[in-house]
C-alpha cells in the first residue's frame, strides 16, 4: 500500500541480474529458461499472495508447506482412482479452503496465536502424511494429470497465466475493496478497527480461509507439471514464501504490504536460484543468499524509517 | 528573586522544515512551580527535551546551578538531577515498586562481607531509603506490589519518589493530571507544594488552565517557538493567558446555545454488566447534550462501550427511537446510527498509519462501495468535505493521520463519525490533551450538532467542560447512576459529592 520504493528496487535488482546473465550466459536468454523461471515462480507466488494477505492482517501461517503436501497427495490419489481432473482441481481448492478455515477458526475465535496454531497444523499434517503414505510416492498418475501444468498459451505454460491472474485479482482485492481495507485496518491497529465497527475476528477467519484456498490452487499449478507426487512436497516452502513476502516490502508486523511486491520478491529469489546454476555455483549458497536478502531488505527499512535510533525492543 | 536554578538563554532549535524554538529564554528558581503553557506545536516539548538532554540546542546557552552545561544524553541530565515525568507513565509494569524505584541505579554491596567492590544488589538499603522518601512525602507505598496493579495516581507517585531518590533538583511534569481523577489531582497538587518547599524546581505543563492557576507560581507562554511572556501567575487572568497562547481572543469559552430537547432517541433501561454496571437507566433526547460525570473507574466508559456493543450487556434494554435494539457488536451499533469517539484517540480512535481520507471513510466504507468495491472518487469527495467542514488542518487528505496534531486528530475521529450521520454521538473525553484553540472548536461543533438535532452523550473528567456544555448532567458512582442535575442546578461541588458517594 502506498509505497512503491521497494517494488522499484527489486525491479532494478532483477534487471541488473538478468541483464548480466543475458550478456554472459547465452542459454539464459532463450525462451525455455525464461519460461521455466516464470513457471517455477508461479506456484510460489500464489502461496505468497495468501501469505501477504495473512501477514498484512497481522497474522502468520507457517503451515502452508504441509497444507500443500496434503492437497498434492490427496489429489494425486483421487486422480489415480479415476476422478476426472476438473473435480480433482475442485477437491484441491476445497481441501485448502477447509484447512485454512480450521487455522482461521482457531486463531479468530479461540484467540490462539497464529504462530502456535499453524506450527501445530504444520506438524500434525506433516505427520499424518508420513503415517498415511508410509513414505511412498503417489505414482503412476493418469495421462490427464499433466494437462494443466504443461498446456501452453501464447508461448507460456498455463500456471504462469493463472499466477498472474491471481496476483492481479489479489491486488485489486487489497487496494479497492472494503474487505481489503478492513484487512489493512485489522493489521495496523486491531483495537481501532474494532472501535470503527470492523469485525476483526471475521476478517481474521476469512484471511486464513483465503490463504488455504490459494494453497489449494498453488498445489494444482505445481504438481501437475510432474509425473508423480512426492511425500516431501512443500517441505520448507513457508521459509521461501515468507522470505519473498518480507523482501517484497510487507511489514512483518502487519498493516502494510502489497501483492505485487511479493510477486517481485518471488521472482528475485527464483532468478537468483537459477543464476547460481548458470554461474556454476553450488546450490547450497542459495539458502545463504536468501538470508542475505532478508537482512538487506529489513535493514533498508529500518534505516529508512529511522527505527535503528530507538532502543532495542521498541516495536 | 533568588538565584536561578536553571537558566536558558536564546535557545534555538531547528528541525527539517520547522523552526521549533526561536531564541527562547527561560528561568527556573529553586522552590518554584513554573508553568509552561502554549498550544500544541508551540515548542513546549522541544524545550523540555532540550532541558532533559534528548535534543541539543542549535544556539543559546544553558546554565545549571550557576555553571554553563551541556547534556549530551538524557542520562547526563538525569545524573545531574533533572528528571522528567512524562504523561505516559514510564515504569516497568511487571517489576515491583521497589525494583522500579531503582531501575538503572541499583545500590550495590559486596558479594561477601569485607570483599571490597560492590557486586550484589543491596535490597535492604533500597527498602530503607524508599521508606524514608515515602514517609517524608507522607504517602504509603507498597514496595512489593507489581506496578501494573497500581492506579495511575500511585504510579505517578512511584515516579516522583524515584526522582527524589536520585536527588532531583528539577522535576518536569508533562500533563501529570491527564490520567488522574479530581481527587488524585488534588493530592498531586499538595505533593507538588511539598516538593516546592523542599527547594525542588518544578516545570509544570498542562492544557488545563485552572490547574495552572491553582498550583503554579510563575508561567511562561510559548507560541510558534517564541517566548511570548513570562510572569507571576497572580498577575494574569484566564482570558489574558488564552489571548497570549492563541494570539487572538476566543469569543466564548463554552458556546452553549439554548435548545429545545426533543423526543427521546436513546433509552437505556436497567442496563447491567457483570461487575461493572448495575441497573443503569436514562434517556437521551434529540438535540440534547447529556453530560456524564464520575471518577475514573466509575463505569462511564464501560457504559459507553456497552451501548456501542463492545462490552456485552448482561441485563437490561436499549431502545433507539422507541424500538428495541439488540446491539451484539460494534458493527451493529454503527448500522443503527450510534457513533463512539473513544478516549485515547491515538490508541483507539484512529488507524494511525492510514491516511486522513482512509480514516474518514472507515465507518462509511459500505456506503461508499458497490459490490464490495470502494468508489475512490466518492471517498475523496467525502474526505474533502469533512476536512473543510471541520477545518481540519492537514497538508492533504493523503497524509498519514499520525502526522496531524492532537486536536486535528480528534477532529478526524469526530469527522469520521459525522460522515456516518449518526443519531447518537458518544464522546469520551473529547478534549483531553487537545490545545485551547482546537478545544473551543470541538465545543462549538458539539453545540452546532446538537442544534441540528444530534443526541450527544458527553463523558468528561473536566468539570468546567461538563458544566459548560451539558443540558443535563448525570453522575456515576461505582457502576450506578448516583444522581442527575439540571444545567441550572449543577455545580462542581454537587457533582463531586455525588461522584464520591457523599451525596
Amino acid at each position: 500500500m502506498r509505497e512503491r520504493g521497494r517494488e522499484l528496487t527489486i525491479v532494478a535488482a532483477l534487471a541488473m541480474l538478468s541483464g548480466y546473465l543475458s550478456l554472459t550466459q547465452a542459454n539464459f536468454r532463450d525462451a525455455f529458461t525464461i519460461s521455466t523461471i516464470l513457471t517455477n515462480a508461479a506456484y510460489v507466488a500464489v502461496v505468497g499472495i495468501g501469505m501477504t494477505i495473512v501477514i498484512v492482517a497481522g497474522q502468520i501461517d507457517i503451515s502452508v508447506g504441509s497444507m500443500l503436501a496434503v492437497c498434492a497427495l490427496i489429489t494425486g490419489t483421487l486422480a489415480r482412482a479415476g476422478v476426472p481432473m476438473p473435480l480433482v482441481v475442485l477437491a484441491s481448492l476445497l481441501l485448502g479452503l477447509g484447512m485454512g478455515a480450521l487455522n482461521g477458526a482457531l486463531v479468530a475465535y479461540l484467540r490462539v496465536p497464529s504462530i502456535i496454531v499453524t506450527l501445530a497444523t504444520l506438524t500434525v499434517l506433516r505427520g499424518a502424511i508420513v503415517w498415511w503414505t508410509k513414505g511412498y510416492w503417489v505414482m503412476p498418475l493418469p495421462p490427464g494429470w499433466k494437462v494443466l501444468g504443461t498446456t501452453h498459451l501464447l508461448g507460456l505454460p498455463l500456471p504462469v497465466w493463472i499466477g498472474w491472474a491471481a496476483v492481479l485479482a489479489a491486488s485489486i482485492l487489497l487496494a479497492h475493496t472494503v474487505f481489503g481495507r478492513e484487512i489493512y485496518a485489522a493489521g495496523s491497529h486491531p483495537q481501532a478497527a474494532q472501535l470503527n465497527g470492523i469485525d476483526t475476528a471475521r476478517v481474521t477467519f476469512w484471511v486464513f480461509a483465503l490463504n488455504g484456498l490459494l494453497v489449494g490452487l498453488a498445489t494444482m499449478l505445481h504438481v501437475t507439471r510432474f509425473s508423480m507426487v512426492q511425500t516431501q512436497e512443500g517441505l520448507g516452502l513457508e521459509f521461501l514464501v515468507i522470505t519473498a513476502v518480507v523482501v517484497g516490502g510487507t511489514n512483518i508486523f502487519g498493516g502494510s504490504g502489497t501483492v505485487m511486491g511479493t510477486y517481485l520478491g518471488v521472482l528475485l529469489l527464483t532468478v537468483t536460484s537459477s543464476a547460481l546454476t548458470f554461474l556454476g555455483i553450488s546450490a547450497t549458497w542459495d539458502q545463504a543468499i536468501r538470508g542475505a536478502f532478508i537482512l538487506v531488505a529489513v535493514t533498508a527499512d529500518i534505516v529508512r524509517t529511522g527505527q535503528w535510533r530507538q532502543p532495542v525492543g521498541w516495536a | 528573586m533568588t538565584e536561578a536554578l536553571l537558566q536558558l538563554r536564546g535557545i534555538t532549535k531547528r528541525f527539517p522544515g520547522v523552526l521549533a524554538l526561536d531564541g527562547v529564554d527561560f528561568a527556573l528558581t529553586a522552590g518554584e512551580v513554573h508553568a509552561l503553557v502554549g498550544e500544541n506545536g508551540a515548542g513546549k516539548s522541544t524545550l523540555i527535551k532540550i532541558i532533559s538532554g534528548v535534543h541539543q540546542p542549535d544556539a543559546g546557552r544553558i546554565d545549571y546551578l550557576g555553571t554553563p552545561v551541556t547534556f549530551p544524553t538524557p542520562r547526563a541530565a538525569a545524573d545531574r538531577g533533572i528528571t522528567v515525568i512524562y504523561q505516559e507513565v514510564a515504569l516497568f509494569p511487571d517489576l515491583t515498586v521497589l525494583e522500579n524505584l531503582y531501575v538503572g541505579a541499583y545500590p550495590r554491596r559486596p558479594l561477601l562481607r569485607h570483599s571490597g567492590r560492590g557486586r550484589r544488589v543491596d535490597w535492604m538499603a533500597m527498602r530503607a531509603r524508599a521508606q524514608d522518601v515515602a514517609a517524608s512525602l507522607g504517602v504509603k507505598l507498597d514496595l512489593e506490589a507489581p506496578v501494573h496493579r497500581l492506579s495511575a495516581a500511585q504510579q505517578q507517585l512511584v515516579e516522583i519518589a524515584r526522582a527524589l531518590l536520585r536527588d532531583a533538583r528539577v522535576i518536569i511534569m508533562d500533563e501529570p493530571t491527564g490520567p488522574l481523577t479530581q481527587q488524585d489531582a488534588a493530592r498531586l497538587f499538595s505533593l507538588i507544594r511539598q516538593l516546592r518547599s523542599r527547594g525542588v524546581g518544578i516545570i509544570y505543563i498542562s492544557h488545563r488552565l485552572e490547574e495552572i492557576f491553582e498550583v503554579a507560581d510563575r508561567l511562561t507562554v510559548l507560541r510558534d517557538g517564541r517566548r511570548i511572556v513570562a510572569m507571576p501567575v497572580g498577575e494574569t487572568t484566564r482570558e489574558m493567558l488564552i489571548h497570549h497562547m492563541v494570539g487572538r481572543t476566543l469569543d466564548t469559552l463554552y458556546p452553549h446555545t439554548a435548545r429545545q430537547t426533543g423526543p427521546p432517541v436513546l433509552e437505556v433501561e436497567g442496563l447491567g454488566t457483570s461487575g461493572a454496571l448495575t441497573d443503569v437507566s436514562f434517556t437521551l433526547g434529540r438535540g440534547e447534550i447529556l453530560g456524564l460525570a464520575g471518577l475514573v473507574g466509575s463505569g462511564r466508559t464501560t457504559l459507553a462501550r456497552a451501548i456501542f456493543g463492545i462490552v456485552p450487556p448482561g441485563r437490561g434494554r436499549i431502545k433507539l427511537d422507541g424500538v428495541d435494539a439488540r446491539i451484539a457488536h460494534a458493527g451493529r451499533a454503527r448500522e443503527l446510527g450510534i457513533a463512539y469517539v473513544p478516549e485515547e484517540r491515538q490508541r483507539q480512535g484512529l488507524v494511525l498509519p492510514f491516511s486522513v481520507s482512509e480514516n474518514l471513510s472507515l465507518v462509511i466504507l459500505r456506503r461508499l462501495s458497490r459490490l464490495g468495491f470502494i468508489n475512490h472518487a466518492s471517498e475523496r469527495t467525502v474526505a474533502h468535505d469533512v476536512v473543510r467542514r471541520l477545518d481540519i488542518r492537514t497538508p492533504g487528505i493523503g497524509v498519514p493521520a499520525a502526522t496531524l496534531s492532537g486536536g486535528n486528530q480528534q477532529k478526524v475521529v469526530v469527522g469520521k463519525w459525522l460522515a456516518a450521520q449518526p443519531r447518537v454521538l458518544i464522546m469520551d473525553e473529547p478534549t483531553r490533551g487537545v490545545d485551547v484553540g482546537a478545544k473551543a472548536e470541538i465545543h462549538r461543533l458539539m453545540s452546532e450538532l446538537a442544534g441540528r438535532g444530534l443526541a450527544i452523550l458527553l463523558i468528561s473528567s473536566e468539570l468546567p467542560e461538563l458544566l459548560g456544555m451539558s443540558d443535563r448532567i448525570m453522575v456515576m458512582h461505582r457502576g450506578r447512576i448516583a444522581g442527575e442535575l439540571s444545567r441550572d442546578q449543577a455545580t462542581q461541588e454537587k457533582i463531586m459529592a455525588m461522584a464520591t458517594g457523599v451525596a
